[in-house]
């Protein structure tokens, strides 16, 4: 058997490492939070710095010097609160729709389905998973696009909000799915039955039982499909008609008007929010769910 | 006439205070010739003498100007070049000046074909390099009323070679829009008619479309230039967009976009360029192009390149390559504008090619509204005023899409 001299450099830094776990913390964790706080944080910083720049508008070169002109517009000008109200409330919208729609999905995963059927199901929600996000974009594009499948049916709406909310709706519903399948896999078929043994019928069961135990599950479910939907502006280009979302002013400020700074601080608009509704989502208990 | 008369009087104009406005000095007096005073770019040598080709180039150019059988295997003047230089070329197309102007930015390109407003913007940001015209022996044969001109020039020395021009059209479907337009009030004031139909060019320069409608319908607003707008104009112009807003389907700037949505039939009216239409004709929508009453808003290009260009060489040998009477003659009967080089007349398929697009038509080149970048200093000579500038534009094109 092979084993490492007393005195051999590995044997020494691995005694070296059992002494300390201050070491062996640090190598743990240097890489990882190297990047967080580089590339993540950083990023975040730099945004925020940029936020605070402005530029030429003849020459598009960014100038250094020190200005709350961008985030006073962003907070101040009409349109872009028309456009973050927009934004929140299609957000808020998807969100809604799919909690609706994956509430009944996720408790007949978790509760009805038979062990053999239950992995296969899951599988089937993660599906669209696989295709690319374009594709299926376009693929509802075509649906609501004229000769598309709603004008066989009925007259399509055409482009516009009610087709952003159906195509978000439908991008994100895997992400709503799997929280609340795991969030109610966990609750104990004991409960039902005992619900049931205490003379409640099936909807008093869901109502205070089944809900009330669900709902972190949910919330955390709607992080994925708000922060998604709010951010989102592919789709919106896509099927959105003239609608702008606070993506495609982002998009549009740095692509077409070379006016980064005023993109930053746009950008700061959807973290603003975010920061806010997992601060609420905190205090409704979904963080544990994740 | 009057008006044309003050067309080709508002491009010295023009010029004159583009200088004065880029200049350090505060002086605002139109009285220079094109280029001529005020304005000092950034100092960047040109190019002295050719050496051999670095093997390689990167292109960014409008979408069917640096064509290499990708799209069309029948539309290819980039391999010939390649075969004939040796350079291998990258082509990465764009959709709007400011895009370009971006992207110019990123010092990945070594040339681009640029329209007026943004080249003064590229020359002015030290992003384009003057150009040594001894160098390109095609040169010689360009349109002279498209040299020294005040969008590719400064001083007299010229920053890129002269390309093409044309005018934006009004494009509808033949099937669904009775009778055929013959003004942009189809797309204006009588929208509704086709509300949920309507397109419309997804940038801020296109608030010079609705500039121009109104300088022609509503004289008492005492629009003379549609890029030169003072508040109250300017104002009048982001009305007009916001009712047509109401009835339009999709802003587009990405122009396979607006092909598939004119052969879907999401949009049957819109303003258009004309190699869009050769292409959606080619997928059999039943489309037509016209130049409405009103005249039009349109582009004059300039191929420029980069300052810190990695493949100088290359370079101008593309841009020989591209204004060559062939390439030339190929790149304009595929787009659709008049070729800058008058010899590509006798190259095109098509013997009256050059007439329907008047390319040798001074008079007519001078009629058209060449984007150009908007500055406070009205463009159109009036001191009286301030005019509105591209960042005001830009601001006034988000609020009109709401």
């Amino acid at each position: 058997m092979a084993t490492l001299p007393a005195d051999s450099p590995r044997r020494r830094l691995s005694a070296r490492l059992t002494r300390s776990p201050r070491s062996r913390l640090a190598l743990l964790l240097t890489a990882p939070l190297l990047w967080l706080g580089l590339a993540y944080l950083g990023a975040l910083a730099a945004l925020l710095v940029t936020a605070l720049w402005t530029t030429n508008t003849f020459t598009g070169a960014i100038e250094r010097t020190w200005t709350f002109d961008n985030l006073s517009t962003v907070l101040t000008d009409p349109v872009y609160r028309a456009v973050t109200l927009r934004t929140i409330g299609v957000a808020a919208l998807v969100t809604l729709i799919d909690a609706v729609l994956a509430l009944p999905v996720a408790f007949f995963l978790a509760k009805v389905a038979s062990r053999r059927w239950q992995p296969l199901l899951v599988a089937a929600i993660l599906l669209p998973l696989w295709a690319s996000y374009l594709v299926k974009a376009y693929a509802w594009r075509s649906i609501f696009g004229g000769g598309g499948l709603l004008d066989w049916v009925a007259t399509s709406p055409g482009y516009g909000l009610p087709a952003t909310v159906c195509t978000l709706a439908y991008l994100w519903f895997p992400y709503m799915v799997l929280p609340i399948f795991a969030g109610l896999e966990r609750l104990p078929d004991s409960l039902l039955e005992a619900s049931g043994d205490l003379g409640a019928r099936p909807w008093r069961t869901l109502r205070t039982v089944v809900f009330p135990l669900a709902f972190p599950a949910v919330v955390a479910g709607s992080i994925f499909t708000f922060s998604l939907s709010l951010g989102d502006y592919v789709a919106v280009e896509i099927v959105g008609g003239t609608k702008q979302f606070l993506g495609n002013l982002v998009y549009d400020n740095i692509g077409a008007a070379n006016n980064q700074p005023l993109a930053a601080a746009v950008g700061l608009v959807p973290v603003v929010v975010m920061v806010v509704y997992l601060f609420l989502a905190r205090r409704a208990g979904a963080l544990d769910n994740l | 006439m009057h008006t044309r008369s003050l067309v080709r009087g508002t491009a010295v104009v023009a010029a004159a205070l583009l200088a004065a406005a880029c200049g350090t000095s505060s002086s605002t007096s139109g009285t220079a010739a094109p280029g001529a005073s005020g304005f000092t770019p950034p100092k960047i040598a040109q190019l002295d003498k050719l050496g051999t080709g670095e093997g390689a180039v990167s292109i960014l150019a409008w979408p069917g100007y640096a064509e290499n059988g990708s799209n069309d295997p029948k539309v290819d003047w980039v391999t010939p070049y390649e075969k004939q230089t040796g350079c291998k070329a990258t082509v990465k197309t764009f959709g709007t000046s400011d895009e370009a102007v971006t992207l110019m930015k990123t010092g990945d390109y070594d040339v681009v074909s640029a329209s007026g407003d943004a080249s003064l913007r590229l020359i002015a940001g030290g992003d384009a390099a003057p150009v040594n015209t001894a160098l390109v022996a095609n040169y010689a044969d360009v349109a002279p009323f498209l040299k020294d001109k005040a969008w590719n020039s400064v001083s007299g020395q010229m920053y890129g070679i002269p390309h093409g021009w044309g005018a934006n059209l009004l494009m509808y479907r033949t099937d669904k829009v009775n009778p055929a337009p013959t003004s942009w009030a189809s797309v204006f004031t009588d929208a509704s008619k086709y509300a949920g139909k309507v397109t419309a060019y997804d940038s801020p320069i296109y608030i010079a479309d609705a500039a121009l409608f109104l300088m022609k319908t509503k004289p008492e607003l005492g629009i003379k230039n549609p890029y030169a707008l003072d508040s109250k104009q300017l104002q009048a112009a982001v009305d007009l967009l916001k009712a047509q807003k109401a009835n339009v389907s999709e802003y587009w700037s990405d122009y396979l976009k607006e092909v598939q949505s004119f052969k879907s039939g999401n949009s049957v009216i819109g303003t258009t360029w004309q190699v869009i239409v050769n292409t959606a004709v080619g997928e059999k929508a039943p489309v037509k192009a016209i130049l409405p009453a009103e005249g039009a808003t349109g582009w004059s290009d300039t191929w420029m390149i980069a300052a810190k260009s990695k493949h100088p060489n290359c370079a101008y040998q593309w841009m020989n390559w591209i204004v060559s009477p062939t390439a030339n003659a190929q790149v304009a009967e595929y787009f659709g504008e008049a070729p800058a080089n008058v010899k590509a007349c006798e190259q095109t398929t098509d013997k009256s090619f050059c007439d329907t697009y008047h390319a040798k038509d001074a008079g007519y080149a001078a009629e058209i509204w060449y984007w150009s970048t908007p500055i406070p200093q009205c463009l159109d000579g009036r001191t009286d005023v301030q005019c509105t500038d591209y960042s005001a534009w830009t601001r006034a094109w988000t609020e009109i899409k709401g």
